[in-house]
């Protein structure tokens, strides 16, 4: 039986990149985009993907929306695709991702592609939930902070075509994140963790396939969760920050979590979830108060993006020495040479606590990266 | 050879030969032993009384087979390899795959030699004795440092020695619990990490800075009062040496801290550079990788453990002394931790290096390092002319030492074809499934090569040859490299994530039917 493939190009994705414009979310911003000569990237990006998967065209049967949403891209490499919905030509929304991603899940497509940013991992994410349908994206927007992306267009391709042919078997969530682009523009980056989508999981997909020796995901979280529980003080706070890191610890104390906010916990119990900032400042003060953060996304960030709450006065409060960053090998190999990051928004506080830390990668195992 | 031409018609062996146990008949034998006469029946009593009543096996589940069968089989599997004695092995970068002389297997194979056992009186052994105490004295001047064991059974085995050392030596000085940190590096051999872990000790793991040398920033950040030591090779598995290794001892010894340099693969500095001067206080070798015996994948081979004297009593017993007159073995090691294996040490590897280096001699022994980085030096120059090749940590301008850790990430760029298609194609031309790199993989895309002193200029052109002539494939017919192999005796796994699942991969028999039924 044939494999099916969703393919979703949002055409307009990174239009705004190249003109300055830093996003191109809303039509307003789109029609700016197209005066100042922008061109469309995304489905260029969409066609390299596709050629990937030519080798295998007689077992894929490619579901598309209409025009430059897919069907044309599919057209170029030489596929037949089964084509619904409908989209006004050249005036695509956001709307039509999300129906087109609803409509395929409903067709129970195999695997979705998809050619976007983040607005269009967020669009996907809007559309599946917490579905089962995997998806897999063409970075082509102007920001990609979402871990859903392959490197490159043809990665994507490889890893879509690795995993219909069931040489990939396992998915993993995967952090869809966006930042506001109206405070964006103004100069102010404020990353939202918006949710999870499931992703095929190679290692090749961040960095190399086939390098078939790494341990298993949940092999390497539930080290992790270990050595910090193990760790853990009587009488001292632990601020949980959001991802799916973090919550491995939590699950392994039994404990209820908030998977895209932040959560505080004294002697092994709950004691507030989902918190705001100022809840944090309140419970925190004048207390001995440890933070576990973990990466958010794709690019390396442990503070700034997705878990605004921990904010740089609560940083001041906690300090550097009583921060714990949590992160399987994988992720931090992915990184390749890049540091760590910060952005609290606050320079004396990123200053503060820059420098090294001692990542838990696993039971009794560390390593030290710096973050800046 | 004249000009070197790549072999286009080459053709492995391709036998499709089962797993022995499937070629099982019931009722077959290879030898019929007869039963024993009375006589001797009643001189051995109950023997089997001696075993445990676990131990006993009422049924054996082992192959029944005749001899020229189980000859067969195995001759055929080893036409199904390639390796070392059999064509062009610079692809096990790490791994130094020399020449092992055929005249040093007459040695070991030497009735006069090969009959002797560890159990005999040691008055009967001298001469065994005599070679192994002698080689020691070899391996001390190597190193600069002051004892060394043989026990261990291969190279990790004493890199574990060494974390049991420090253990000890904690231990005798009652801070254990305080100093239960070991410091290594992302590009150190994995046992650096794996058995100080498996010893008990925390792993911190430091990465590199730009150039690719360990951060030596990063390294002041992870000292404390509780560095227990650090494990660290050099050069490291990239083919880097640290200009600033003296600076890394400097800063563990500063924070009470001991320092152990894996010299696995010593033949980048054999005879120019010492664990001692660098300041370390322990050191090993893989007897196999630097001396010119055969790969013994942690079981016969052997490790060279080194110290010094103040860890000496520490060592695992016994090791060889001599008093003047005769050989001995010296169990007077107070607080020794207690043994890595049985005896001291596989006696036919150290006879074999004991040989190796006296033909070579001192300076045979410097000549040989000489010989392998110039080779590689050669060598790396003109595979980086390849299209779609590059090294990590180009332009850094330091110049790459015994082996090199090389990229086809950019051929992947743009052909879609990486490595282990790369790996996959060049057997095709008889050249060995080369070694990417340790894990995790930091280089993109990696693959490790080694040309030591073994080999030849034409060996390093005809190498470089095939990888040319796969980046050409790859640019014009990648569908040929992505299914290849084409000419060898196995293809690829059938599934990706055998390797990966418990339920799936069975290193035994008895596994594999329960995991998989018996076809």
């Amino acid at each position: 039986m044939k494999k099916k493939l969703g393919l979703i190009v949002n055409p307009v994705a990174g239009m705004g990149g190249r003109v300055g414009l830093k996003g191109s979310d809303g039509e307003e911003i789109q029609r700016k985009a197209r005066e100042l000569g922008a061109k469309p990237e995304s489905p260029q990006r969409a066609v390299d993907a596709l050629e990937r998967l030519v080798v295998s065209k007689d077992e894929i049967e490619i579901i598309t929306y209409p025009g430059d949403m897919g069907e044309t891209e599919a057209r170029q490499c030489g596929f037949e695709p089964i084509v619904i919905g409908s989209a006004e030509p050249g005036r695509t929304t956001a709307r039509d991702t999300i129906n087109a991603a609803r409509e395929m899940a409903e067709q129970k497509v195999d695997l979705i592609l998809f050619a976007g940013g983040d607005g269009t991992a967020r669009n996907l994410y809007d559309a599946l939930g917490n579905s089962e349908i995997p998806v897999i994206g063409i970075p082509a927007g102007v920001k990609i902070h979402s871990a859903v992306y392959a490197t490159n267009s043809r990665n994507a391709g490889e890893v879509a075509l690795m995993f219909l042919q069931g040489k990939i078997k396992r998915v993993q969530d995967s952090e869809v994140m966006d930042i506001d682009e109206d405070a964006f523009r103004e100069g102010r980056v404020t990353a939202r963790l918006y949710g999870y989508l499931k992703v095929p999981h190679e290692q090749r997909l961040v960095q190399n396939l086939k390098s078939g020796r790494t341990e298993g995901e949940e092999a390497a979280l539930n080290s992790i969760a270990d050595e910090v529980i193990e760790s853990m003080e009587d009488d001292v706070i632990y601020v949980i920050g959001p991802g799916t890191t973090t919550r491995a610890v939590m699950n392994k104390l039994g404990l209820e979590n908030t998977l895209l906010g932040v959560d505080v916990i004294l002697n092994k119990k709950v004691i507030a979830s989902d918190v705001t900032e100022s809840q944090l400042l309140d419970l925190i003060k004048g207390k001995k108060a440890k933070i576990v953060v973990t990466i958010i996304g794709g690019q390396g960030y442990i503070f700034g993006r997705g878990n605004q709450q921990i904010s740089p006065r609560v940083l001041r409060e906690v300090g550097k020495e009583n921060i714990i960053v949590i992160a399987p090998q994988n992720k931090l190999t992915a990184l390749g040479q890049n540091p760590l990051l910060i952005d609290t928004g606050d320079y004396e506080v990123n200053g503060m606590i820059s420098g090294y830390y001692r990542v838990v990668t696993g039971y009794q195992k560390t390593v030290m990266r710096k973050a800046e | 050879m004249g000009v070197v031409k790549i072999k286009k018609d080459f053709h492995e062996a391709r036998w499709c030969e089962p797993i022995i146990y499937e070629m099982s008949t019931p009722g077959q034998r290879g030898i019929l032993v007869p039963m024993p006469d009375d006589e001797v029946k009643e001189a051995a009593g109950d023997v089997l009384s001696a075993i445990p009543a676990n131990l006993r096996r009422k049924e054996l589940n082992l192959p029944e087979m005749d001899q020229k069968h189980v000859l067969q089989h195995y001759i055929r599997l080893t036409q199904e390899t390639l390796g070392a004695n059999l064509t062009n092995d610079i692809s096990e970068g790490t791994c130094t795959m020399k020449y092992n002389p055929r005249v040093n297997e007459d040695l070991a194979a030497n009735p006069n030699f090969a009959e002797v056992h560890p159990l005999q009186d040691e008055e009967t052994v001298q001469g065994i004795l005599e070679i192994h105490y002698k080689f020691e004295q070899i391996i001390k001047e190597i190193s600069g440092l002051d004892r060394v064991t043989f026990q261990p059974g291969g190279g990790n085995h004493a890199v574990y020695t060494a974390a049991s050392v420090v253990r000890a030596y904690w231990e005798s000085k009652g801070e254990l619990d305080k100093r239960d940190e070991v410091i290594t590096t992302i590009f150190s051999h994995p046992c650096d990490a794996a058995t100080p872990a498996t010893a008990g000790f925390k792993i911190i793991t430091l990465y590199p800075d730009k150039d690719g040398f360990p951060d030596i920033e990063a390294l002041k950040a992870a000292v404390s009062e509780r560095t227990a030591a650090i494990f660290m090779t050099n050069p490291e598995d990239i083919g880097l040496y640290n200009p600033r290794v003296d600076e890394f001892v400097k800063i563990v010894h500063s924070v009470g801290g001991l320092c152990f340099y894996d010299q696995a693969n010593a033949n980048a500095f054999l005879g120019v550079a010492r664990a001692k001067e660098a300041g370390f206080d322990m050191c090993h070798f893989n007897v196999h990788k630097t001396f010119g015996t055969p790969h013994g994948s942690s079981g016969p081979a052997n490790g060279a453990f080194c110290c010094k004297e103040e860890f000496a009593k520490f060592l695992p017993v016994p090791t060889v002394g001599f008093d003047g007159k005769k050989y001995f073995l010296d169990f007077n090691h107070p607080e020794s931790f207690g043994k890595v294996r049985d005896f001291w040490g596989t006696a036919g590897v150290i006879l074999r290096a004991y040989a190796w280096t006296m033909m070579l001699g001192a300076e045979g022994l410097r000549e040989c390092a000489d010989i392998s980085v110039i080779n590689n030096n050669y060598f790396e120059k003109k595979l980086l002319t390849i299209p779609g090749l590059s090294e990590c940590f180009a332009g850094n301008g330091h110049r790459r030492q015994e082996q090199v850790r090389y990229s086809w990430e950019k051929l992947k760029e743009d052909t879609g074809v990486g490595t282990v298609e790369v790996a996959n194609r060049a057997v095709d031309y008889g050249i060995p499934h080369y070694w990417f790199s340790h894990h995790p993989w930091e280089i993109p895309e990696p693959m490790t090569l080694e040309p030591c002193e073994t080999y030849s200029k034409d060996d390093l052109d005809e190498y470089y040859e095939v990888l040319k002539q796969v980046s050409k494939e790859a640019y014009e017919t990648p569908e040929i490299v992505i299914n290849a192999p084409h000419k060898a005796a196995a293809h690829k796994r059938n599934d990706e994530a055998a390797l990966d699942d418990p339920e799936k991969w069975a290193t035994t028999w008895k596994a594999y039917v329960r995991k998989h039924g018996n076809k």
